[in-house]
């Protein structure tokens, strides 16, 4: 015990020596939780729009000013020939195209039904889908408005309507920052503890300062025990502080009870510093380390299901994902913060981070090796 | 004769190459024992095998009465070791350097306390103290490094080429912290590339191409060889040697 009251002295004193990391551990977590959930943001707005219009019609005029107010799209072009809406389509200045065909408004009201035709660059493939998506709905909105004025109300017109209404549980205005930044507020944490612990043990080995430690008669457990604790104790000091910016910032406080919270990122800390002690076993230079950590981190935040759903991903994915510590993570952080999850709703997922920390301790323990 | 070490046939290799070949020899206690060699000569790799940083491929040692190949920890509490490069933290001052190896060598605060003071007295490293070690010439660190590695009092220190790169007088300094060491009853084993610090020594191997070529006290060598100095038994010895890097 005495031995590890010693390590951890000096891991602290050279931790808070260095003021560049320090100011990095500290200041970096905060600065992008402010930044980033401002910019990383699936609602598309903008949509660059450009109208082909053949009709020229008093429709056609009330169809664009709806599609238009909507907020979703900003007119960019407003042509009498496809072509010219296609040559703003190549040069970026158009990220969707609608045509309105000549007859459009006679045949709406003689006929009955009229088609229009929507292009989409579809090189940007979020924006494509949700602008597509957008505008379908506006133009059955529009669809509507003109059958209400142009029946006979009361009239069966024939055609069954399903209505649907939806309401959202935990997250009622769909507010993407409620679920962004438990997110990323996960990621931060998993980076600085992986990238700190991973560098650790191998900057010891390019200082040549771990002979003088194997030399020793330090325990393998005291010494892993040693490096360890420092990067658990600044781990939830970044994810405090990411708390505190996600209430301040963003008036997100935690629905469930914040000892769960806590509970969690604590085993998942001992997780994820674990794997980086593990690289840092199997590495010789601080850049070893850095580009393995990168490959796993990528992964790990990738697949993690902060951007993408894991339930959309395929087969293989998911069984991937499973292994993905960081997947739990964001996962329990979402339930805890939005929907208030007890300990018990979360017993599964704290129980297999808890596994990983246990298997890569021991793992990084049994592969550092004193004597080779 | 009680000896603190004793190989047979001690030897390592890696794949192909036998970088230290069957070397059988004995060190008394409280002897200062020279390792020479060249470059290359597999002075190192005996030595890291001797302090338990690598495992032998064949041959049998005890350390301090402990074996090589199972009593590793055991060895450990009983040496010291500066390796060829320098290894204290250069982020902690020199004060911190001695409390953290004193500790993780099981020193109480107290004996901390008196012995840190003892040595910062003796290196008249006082005013240094509360630097960081980065800041301190190489002699001076070099000097840190040695008092550091016998501050438990080992029964055997290893010091593998201490005073590679130091200047003339901080050598002869150095020499007077390991003679004090030896008085204390310190046994010592240094590599060096130096010949007049051969002379210091009490008895003296000189290796060759993993072989260990001869082994005597200074002036029984030049006798042996018939020549003056500790340089010209180096250069008959290891004229022959194949490798080198």
């Amino acid at each position: 015990m005495r031995t590890i009251r010693f390590l951890l002295e000096k891991e602290f004193r050279q931790i808070f020596r260095n003021k560049a990391i320090l100011l990095m551990i500290m200041v970096m977590p905060v600065m992008q939780l402010i930044v980033l959930p401002l910019a990383a943001n699936y609602e598309v707005k903008n949509i660059n729009l450009s109208v082909v219009d053949h009709d020229h019609s008093s429709y056609s005029q009330k169809l664009i000013s709806k599609v238009t107010a909507s907020g979703y799209f900003k007119l960019t072009g407003y042509n009498g020939l496809f072509k010219e809406g296609m040559k703003l389509i190549e040069t970026d200045k158009a990220d969707l195209i609608l045509e309105i065909p000549r007859g459009f408004e006679r045949n709406l009201v003689r006929e009955g039904h009229q088609q229009l035709f929507i292009a989409v660059n579809a090189i940007n493939g979020v924006k494509a889908n949700l602008g597509g998506a957008y505008l379908g709905t506006i133009i059955r909105d529009f669809n509507n408005d003109i059958r209400l004025q142009l029946l006979p109300p009361l009239k069966f017109d024939g055609a069954t309507v399903i209505e649907i209404n939806s309401s959202n549980l935990f997250n009622p205005l769909m507010k993407y920052k409620f679920f962004m930044v438990p997110g990323i507020l996960a990621i931060l944490v998993t980076m600085i503890g992986g990238f700190l612990s991973a560098l650790n043990i191998v900057k010891e080995k390019e200082f040549g300062t771990i002979e003088q430690i194997n030399v020793s008669p330090i325990r393998k457990h005291h010494f892993i025990l040693g490096k360890l604790i420092p990067f658990w104790v600044l781990g939830n000091v970044v994810f405090t502080l990411g708390l505190l910016v996600s209430w301040l910032v963003y008036g997100i406080v935690p629905l469930g009870n914040l000892v769960v919270l806590y509970l969690f990122a604590s085993v998942f800390l001992l997780a994820i510093l674990g794997f980086g002690l593990l690289v840092s076993t199997y590495c010789d230079t601080q850049q070893q380390a850095m580009f393995i950590m990168f490959f796993f981190m990528m992964i790990f935040i990738l697949m993690g299901g902060l951007f993408t759903s894991i339930d959309s991903m395929p087969e293989w994915a998911k069984i991937v994902s499973r292994f993905n510590p960081v997947s739990y993570l964001i996962e329990v952080m979402r339930m805890v913060i939005l929907k208030g999850s007890s300990l018990r709703d979360i017993l599964p997922q704290l129980s297999t981070v808890g596994l990983f920390a246990l298997v890569l301790n021991a793992w990084a323990i049994w592969n550092y090796k004193k004597r080779n | 004769m009680e000896y603190v070490i004793k190989t047979d046939k001690l030897t390592k290799r890696f794949g192909d190459f036998v970088a230290t070949n069957e070397i059988t020899f004995e060190v008394e206690k409280g002897e200062i024992f020279g390792f020479l060699g060249a470059n290359g000569a597999g002075k190192t790799t005996a030595m890291r095998m001797l302090c338990g940083l690598s495992m032998p491929s064949s041959g049998t040692a005890t350390v301090a009465g402990f074996d090589v190949y199972k009593q590793t920890e055991e060895i450990k509490r009983n040496i010291g070791y500066m390796s060829q490069r320098f290894s204290l933290y250069e982020d902690l001052t020199v004060q911190e350097n001695i409390r953290f190896f004193g500790g993780i060598y099981g020193l109480s605060n107290q004996e901390i306390k008196t012995k840190s003071e003892d040595l910062l007295e003796q290196l008249g490293l006082k005013n240094e103290a509360k630097k960081l070690v980065a800041s301190l010439p190489l002699g001076w660190k070099q000097k840190l490094s040695f008092s550091v590695a016998v501050l438990h009092q080992p029964k055997i220190v290893f010091l593998d080429e201490p005073t590679g790169g130091v200047d003339p007088v901080t050598r002869r300094q150095f020499w007077d912290l390991i003679y004090e060491a030896s008085a204390k009853g310190i046994t010592v084993f240094v590599t060096t590339h130096y010949m007049d610090e051969a002379e210091y020594c009490n008895r003296i191997s000189i290796m060759v191409d993993g072989k260990i070529e001869a082994l005597d006290t200074p002036a029984n060598l030049k006798s042996q060889f018939k020549v003056n100095s500790m340089d010209e038994v180096f250069f008959e010895l290891a004229r022959g040697a194949k490798r080198s890097d």
